[in-house]
């Protein structure tokens, strides 16, 4: 017996003596000799519980996380403060152990959930409709694309070099397997250069994607970009950082057609990459090419106000080869997290932590760049982000940081050849005054 | 309790607050000295402004609407709805694991690439397969993954032309849709009287165009392909590749493994096979197995060992690329390494009960419905739902009462080449006391829909809302709150 398994042996025989079989083993004869394991798994007994605590706990206790060390690095993955009740409501079974709510009577928790979930983020980026959510922010803006693909049956995607490079190698890969092709637009001074952008822009052009805050986390200027793009009648793609969302302009004001991010800073731990979740938003007039799950609100035979997912044609359960995406699983769980989140932060909060970002970025920055060995790369607005030069080795410094407990800057020089010796630093709301000044006295410290 | 029936919005009274932020302590300085009005939102985001209890108890009350695992039985076809187990969330949620940002020095995070490493390795004797990467986020990314591995694998060799994925008509959704996105046509391949793939029909269809062969086994019907020996032979021989569809396998731990099958790439799904939670929707994990020679194009980046220190490898020419931002879906790793290492060698029986608990109901209803294959079958079952009958009792119908009776419906109407299909997939951590109770209760609504019709099209009575107007859904989409 196993805890895991409520077989006794009476069962198993009385079990069998209805199939009409002599043992288990007789379930298994249709399967040919020749492809069956003849040997155990090689994996060992298994364990108790208490052993497998201990196991995983040694593993966990391998790691130095952001509780132990003061974190500085963002670069799309963001170390917000994440209020207690999330977890709490998160963890109940009757949500957590659900699947896609295919039977809407007994499904209405989560539909709500999720009906919820796509109003606030259509609230923060102004747009009319969301989906119940994506892997993650990279593949959400390569669906976006998709989309742009299907809506003007053109072939190019052209997205801006200041885009997250790993959105823009996710982007590169789904594109090419398409047989879409993908054009980059270089970068001047931190922000996307808008008179090539300008030039790139033709009928050929299915979609234009630019990112703001970028991921140097620079405000990029949308002011021209969309009558370019709809001049052409391309669409305009967006990838924002939620949070930035209550302070800055929303993409619906600059004429975005589709709206992507990553929404792991809404209540969801770093956990190591993943899971998180993507956005995507759009006009009404995209809805129906939008992929993955969509719920809406109807009403039941008593009329009573009910959710259900709906738009279904679009899907891959109905429309097979021709849906819009193959996405079934997204990441219900995640979006209740930044559901509850958004709930918890709620219109002023979420705009109080945005201004903390703001001015406790600022105020490391006034300070790192009056040091002697770094100065500032861009002058140009940014949100919680910014770029430092360092005459000391980037490598070094993000080494000795580490020693003194620091997780420091994001080394730019791994992914833009152009930024040799540049760390992108990150101060979110749950950096203190303190924990910035220590790191103003580190670096200053690094030769 | 289960008429609350608000929307968070409409709780909202401006001012009010849930949150608590420390105080700035730095310059105070306005917004707009630093960045320009130009670039500032005029108006707020209208988000909800409501109490800590108020957020509290709208989301218990909305859980209280839900129906998942813990509540009862849910035996949801294909989507294997086993028992979660608890200890694997406490492990999942051990901040050594959670406060790892994704970008952190590899020297950092030893424990937590050790654990991604072990997996792998698990998975791989688990699947019979050469190299496992944990990439993928779910099982259709999986699939979206293992077919862009056939396609990169077939340019390499200078075949870039064959462009034609076959799949059953049994298949899963996702099979034709992740085809299309890989740029691929999908070609439809009809199953024989038995349900499984006629070879005779295969060998017709493969060509020098044929890129591959995506096959689910046991299939959705819950069938054993028998023939994989000689389907393997067929799809290898006219160079094409054989894609597994690894949804369905629960059925097959410790038994049979893809790799010795003769499969090139299968894709497992976490959420399903190795018991983590489904979260009403994601998330999911869907790594992905291959073979030697299919290696060098998995996704970067990849794991690797070097004398017990682990780190992350992401120059691999051959590599179809990154499909998601880092890793994969940690946290859920996380929960199937802990559900192996529980079972051990246990796994096998899990295989074996979950095909026992689906014989044995199969057994007890094939008098009651319509069984449209009566063979073995593995760890899940198709009936088709009633039949011809007086008072025209649908699948749907007999699906919403039995929620009058406690328990989630199979899944319905699939796979599409059963009419009125109810896809039944026990698992093996339901007792035989739990299928009795649902076995008696479909024979009840069996006699029901000869007895007392209208309780069946009326049903479901007794949950939070009744049947929905799904149509009214459609046609005048409303998918958010004014």
């Amino acid at each position: 017996m196993h805890p895991y398994s409520p077989h006794t042996e009476q069962d198993i025989q009385e079990m069998l003596r209805t199939i009409e079989v002599q043992s288990v083993g007789d379930l298994f004869d249709d399967i040919p000799k020749q492809v069956r394991l003849n040997r155990d798994l090689n994996i060992d007994n298994g364990l108790s519980e208490l052993e497998l605590k201990k196991k995983v706990k040694q593993l966990a206790a391998m790691n130095l996380g952001t509780e132990d060390l003061t974190c500085f690095l963002g670069a799309g993955v963001y170390d917000h403060y994440i209020p207690s009740v999330i977890k709490h409501l998160a963890s109940r079974s009757e949500f957590s152990t659900a699947y896609t709510p295919y039977q809407p009577e007994l499904s209405q928790g989560t539909l709500q959930v999720i009906y919820e979930y796509q109003t606030m983020i259509c609230q923060l980026t102004g747009m009319d409709v969301s989906n119940a959510s994506l892997y993650d922010g990279a593949t959400a803006c390569a669906e976006a694309a998709f989309m742009a693909h299907a809506s003007t049956r053109r072939k190019t995607i052209i997205v801006s070099k200041t885009v997250h490079p790993m959105t823009r190698k996710v982007l590169k890969t789904y594109l090419t397997y398409k047989g879409l092709n993908m054009i980059e637009i270089d970068e001047y001074q931190g922000t996307t250069d808008l008179s090539h952008l300008k030039q790139a822009v033709n009928k050929d052009t299915a979609a234009v994607i630019i990112q703001s805050p970028n991921f140097f986390g620079l405000i990029e200027d949308m002011s021209d970009i969309e009558s370019w793009v709809h001049g052409h009648k391309g669409l305009l793609i967006m990838s924002v950082d939620p949070i930035s969302l209550a302070l800055l302009k929303s993409p619906s004001e600059y004429g975005a057609d589709i709206v992507v991010g990553e929404g792991q800073s809404l209540g969801n731990t770093l956990s190591y990459g993943g899971p998180y979740l993507g956005f995507i938003s759009c006009t009404k007039k995209l809805m129906r090419k939008l992929p993955g799950r969509v719920v809406g609100e109807t009403s039941d035979i008593e009329n009573k106000r009910a959710f259900v997912l709906t738009l279904q044609a679009r899907e891959q359960h109905i429309r097979r080869e021709k849906a819009t995406s193959n996405i079934t699983s997204n990441q219900a769980l995640n979006a209740l997290m930044a559901a509850v989140y958004l709930t918890t932060m709620g219109r002023q909060g979420l705009k109080k932590v945005a201004q903390l970002c703001v001015q406790k970025s600022h105020y490391a920055a006034k300070h790192i760049q009056a040091l002697p060995d770094y100065q500032m790369v861009f002058d140009k607005p940014f949100f919680k982000e910014f770029v430092v030069k360092t005459t000391v080795d980037s490598r070094t410094v993000n080494d000795k940081l580490l020693n003194k407990g620091i997780l420091g800057g994001y080394d730019l020089g791994d992914t833009y050849d152009r930024y040799e010796q540049c760390l992108l630093f990150c101060v979110t709301e749950k950096r203190t005054r303190s924990e910035i000044d220590h790191l103003v006295r580190e670096l200053e410290g690094i030769k | 309790m289960n008429d609350y029936n608000q929307l968070i919005f409409e709780l909202s009274k401006p001012t009010r607050m849930s949150y608590s932020l420390p105080e700035n302590d730095v310059d105070d300085s306005a917004i707009d000295e630093v960045i320009a009005e130009k670039y500032l939102r005029k108006e707020d985001a209208l988000l909800p402004e409501v109490s800590e209890l108020d957020v509290v108890r709208h989301y218990t009350l909305l859980s209280n609407k839900n129906y998942g695992v813990d509540t009862g039985f849910y035996p949801l076809g294909s989507c294997t709805m086993k028992y979660n187990p608890k200890v694997n969330e406490d492990l999942a949620s051990l901040d050594g694991f959670t406060t790892l940002h994704p970008l952190q020095p590899t020297s950092t995070v030893q424990g937590a690439l050790k654990l991604m490493y072990e997996l792998q390795n698990l998975l791989e004797e688990i699947t019979g397969m050469y190299k496992v990467s944990l990439q993928p986020s779910a099982g259709s990314q999986g699939e979206l993954a293992g077919l862009m591995l056939i396609k990169a694998w077939q340019q390499a060799r200078g075949e870039g032309h064959r462009n034609k994925i076959i799949i059953p008509d049994s298949a899963h959704g996702t099979n034709p849709a992740s085809a299309s996105m890989a740029g691929y046509k999908s070609v439809e391949i009809k199953s024989n009287d038995n349900g499984t793939i006629d070879c005779e029909a295969l060998k017709a269809m493969m060509d020098e165009n044929t890129a591959g062969l995506m096959l689910t086994n046991p299939n959705t019907l819950g069938l054993f392909e028998k023939d994989i020996i000689e389907i393997e032979r067929l799809v290898h021989d006219a160079g094409g590749l054989l894609y597994c569809d690894g949804a369905n396998m629960n059925a097959n731990l410790g038994i049979t493994r893809p790799g010795d099958m003769g499969f090139d790439i299968v894709h497992l799904n976490l959420h399903k096979t190795f018991s983590t939670p489904h979260g009403g929707g994601g998330p999911g994990s869907g790594p992905i197995g291959v073979t030697k020679a299919l290696e060098k194009f998995l996704p970067v980046p990849r794991i690797v060992e070097i004398e017990g220190h682990y780190d992350l490898n992401y120059d691999e020419e051959n590599s179809i690329g990154m499909v998601k931002s880092f890793y994969g879906n940690f946290g859920v790793m996380i929960k199937a390494y802990a559900y192996i290492l529980t079972m051990g060698k246990n796994l096998k029986k899990a295989s074996q009960y979950a095909v026992l608990n689906a014989n044995y109901m199969k057994e007890k209803l094939k008098n009651h419905y319509i069984l449209p294959i009566d063979n073995c079958c593995k760890h899940e079952f198709v009936l088709a739902g009633l039949g011809e009958n007086e008072h025209h009792i649908t699948t749907l119908d007999v699906a919403k009462r039995l929620i009058d009776y406690g328990y989630h419906p199979p899944t319905i109407y699939f796979p599409l080449i059963i009419d009125s299909a109810l896809m039944i997939e026990p698992t093996e951590t339901e007792s035989k006391e739990t299928l009795d109770g649902f076995i008696e209760a479909l024979i009840k609504i069996s006699e029901e829909a000869k007895t007392n019709p209208v309780q069946l099209k009326t049903a479901p009575h007794h949950t939070p809302v009744r049947r929905l107007d799904e149509v009214k859904a459609a046609r005048e989409p409303k998918l958010r709150w004014k």
